[in-house]
């Protein structure tokens, strides 16, 4: 008996890029909108920001 | 006394008039020559653009702040420089032809001591066949523009909501596009709000870029340290849009948009096209157009401004590969090379290069990102260019203060969806802004200083940064100790 072709089925989301994409997981996007995580985030981006922002004024 | 004539009351203009103003004494004179009566928040344009936010919100008339402040404005757009004067009068002036309403098409020659070029950009929609709006697709660069988007973008949600389906593409209208961050942020606001309004499942949305990778955003994107790699940052913009379900073209120059149709030419010289519902296509840039004469009327329009209409500066210019371009190529004091009192600032200046590696189709047609010149910079150059200003005018010979983009870092916030709880906005910090190989070998920037995040945390600092630098555009009190 032989062995029939197997078929493989190129899906549509193989088709498309996004199919190759990182994506995050659920902790991840949790973290995104959690509350107390984000308040510190919010801290630490600004702190970085006002770092990069003296650093980009010292020719001034 | 000095007059200093400023040309432009964007981001650069607006805030070296205002340093100017700070900084010299009552008996200067500054003036602001622009043809628009109001300031626009430009980053803000996008929320008017998918209608959360009324234009209103984004501009404010410039008029009754430059009164209260002692600036003079001319609601006009400059037309030609006369850096040496003319044989009557050997005076630098400008020629500017007014757009308020009771002068429309009046012509004045308005003096200077010290002129700053920050005319901003040239919306170059007519680079590609059928582009911009008024025509097949629309733009959020200005706030009337953002305007006409939502109407259309609010309509096509009643559609949906009605069970038809529809194709939305967001992205860039022509090979050498620049502000591929607004088309991202476009694109993932676009796609938030068709969830808010319970239509997602009716729509599909292509984000349509010159960009070699997404993430490139005109500076051959950036590199980030993250969960123990360096990644570079189309990893990070892929997964947005794939978590989003946003599916996405790179490498592709518009070529021409019909209604209901756009044509591109990727870098691999297919020709394509698809077809949308609503395109919202960003125009490349160009200089606004304005010329230069000498004292006996000769066009030297070639010696003060770069083919593409943008003002020369004290870059380098000469035409080399892109293996040999250097961070110091870039210019520091943003001063003209022929005319010592004549400045560029913002987008008004022409970069020595693109920032992005340069790729040509194999019909020979560029396809990369140009470099970008956002907000911060923008600002930061403005008042360095004022500074010297300053100091000229108080006896100095030449400028002194510097702000090359290889040497400054910039900071953008790209909403990702505009909700206090459930928003989200992607927050990035770049140093220097120009890669700098021979300080930073391995990947031209500083990793201790480069990041970027998505989160709740992000759309906060939009926001805040929205009500606090229109709080200083409006020259509140304290508006000097708000930074660039």
């Amino acid at each position: 008996m032989t062995e029939q072709p197997r078929e493989y089925a190129q899906t549509k989301a193989q088709m498309k890029p996004a199919f190759y994409a990182t994506k995050p997981t659920g902790a991840t996007l949790f973290l995104r909108t959690f509350f107390p995580w984000q308040v510190w985030r919010f801290l630490w981006i600004n702190f970085k920001m006002l770092i990069i922002i003296h650093k980009s004024h010292k020719g001034l | 006394m000095a007059r200093v004539v400023v040309l432009g009351a964007g981001i650069s203009g607006h805030t070296a008039a205002a340093f100017l103003r700070k900084w010299l004494g009552r008996n200067d004179q500054i003036v602001v020559v622009s043809p628009l009566p109001h300031y626009n928040w430009v980053p803000s344009n996008i929320w008017v653009g998918v209608g959360l936010l009324k234009p209103e919100k984004v501009v404010f008339p410039l008029a009754p702040v430059y009164r209260n402040h002692g600036i003079e404005f001319k609601q006009a757009r400059a037309v030609a420089l006369y850096p040496e004067g003319t044989d009557t009068d050997a005076s630098s002036a400008v020629e500017i032809e007014w757009t308020l309403e009771a002068k429309a098409g009046e012509r004045e020659r308005v003096t200077y001591d010290f002129l700053i070029n920050a005319t901003g950009p040239k919306l170059n929609f007519a680079a590609t066949d059928g582009l911009g709006p008024g025509k097949n697709s629309l733009s959020v660069c200005t706030a009337d523009h953002a305007r006409e988007t939502s109407r259309v973008f609010l309509e096509l949600i009643e559609r949906m909501k009605l069970g038809e389906r529809k194709r939305f593409v967001v992205g860039t209208g022509h090979g050498m596009c620049t502000c591929e961050g607004a088309a991202f942020e476009y694109a993932v606001n676009l796609e938030f709000e068709l969830r808010a309004h319970g239509v997602r499942d009716k729509a599909e949305v292509v984000y349509l870029s010159n960009e070699y990778e997404l993430g490139d955003f005109g500076m051959d994107g950036v590199r980030i340290r993250r969960s123990g790699y360096v990644t570079p940052s189309n990893i990070f913009t892929e997964s947005l849009f794939a978590e989003r379900g946003i599916d996405w073209i790179t490498r592709a120059h518009v070529k021409k948009v019909e209604p209901g149709r756009a044509f591109y030419e990727t870098l691999e010289g297919e020709e394509k096209e698809i077809s949308f519902d609503m395109a919202m296509l960003l125009p490349p840039f160009s200089g606004v157009g304005l010329k230069a004469f000498d004292r006996k009327g000769e066009d030297i329009t070639p010696r003060v401004f770069a083919p593409n209409g943008f003002m020369k500066v004290d870059a380098d210019y000469q035409q080399k590969p892109y293996e040999e371009w250097r961070s110091r190529d870039w210019p520091r004091y943003y001063q003209s090379p022929s005319f010592k009192n004549l400045f560029a600032a913002g987008i008004a200046f022409a970069p020595p290069h693109a920032v992005s590696r340069p790729r040509v189709s194999p019909k020979g047609t560029p396809i990369f990102a140009a470099p970008p010149r956002t907000g911060m910079p923008s600002a930061t150059i403005g008042k360095t260019v004022a500074r010297n200003i300053v100091d000229m005018i108080r006896g100095g010979d030449k400028p002194t203060h510097t702000a090359s983009m290889a040497e400054m870092g910039a900071a953008c916030v790209a909403s990702a969806g505009a909700n206090p709880f459930t928003g989200t906005a992607a927050s990035m910090i770049v140093f220097p802004i120009v890669p700098d190989f021979e300080r930073f070998p391995e990947y031209g920037r500083d990793l201790d200083y480069t990041m970027g995040e998505i989160g709740l945390a992000g759309h906060w600092i939009k926001i805040l940064l929205h009500h606090m630098f229109l709080y200083k555009a409006r020259l509140r009190p304290g508006w000097s100790l708000i930074p660039e």
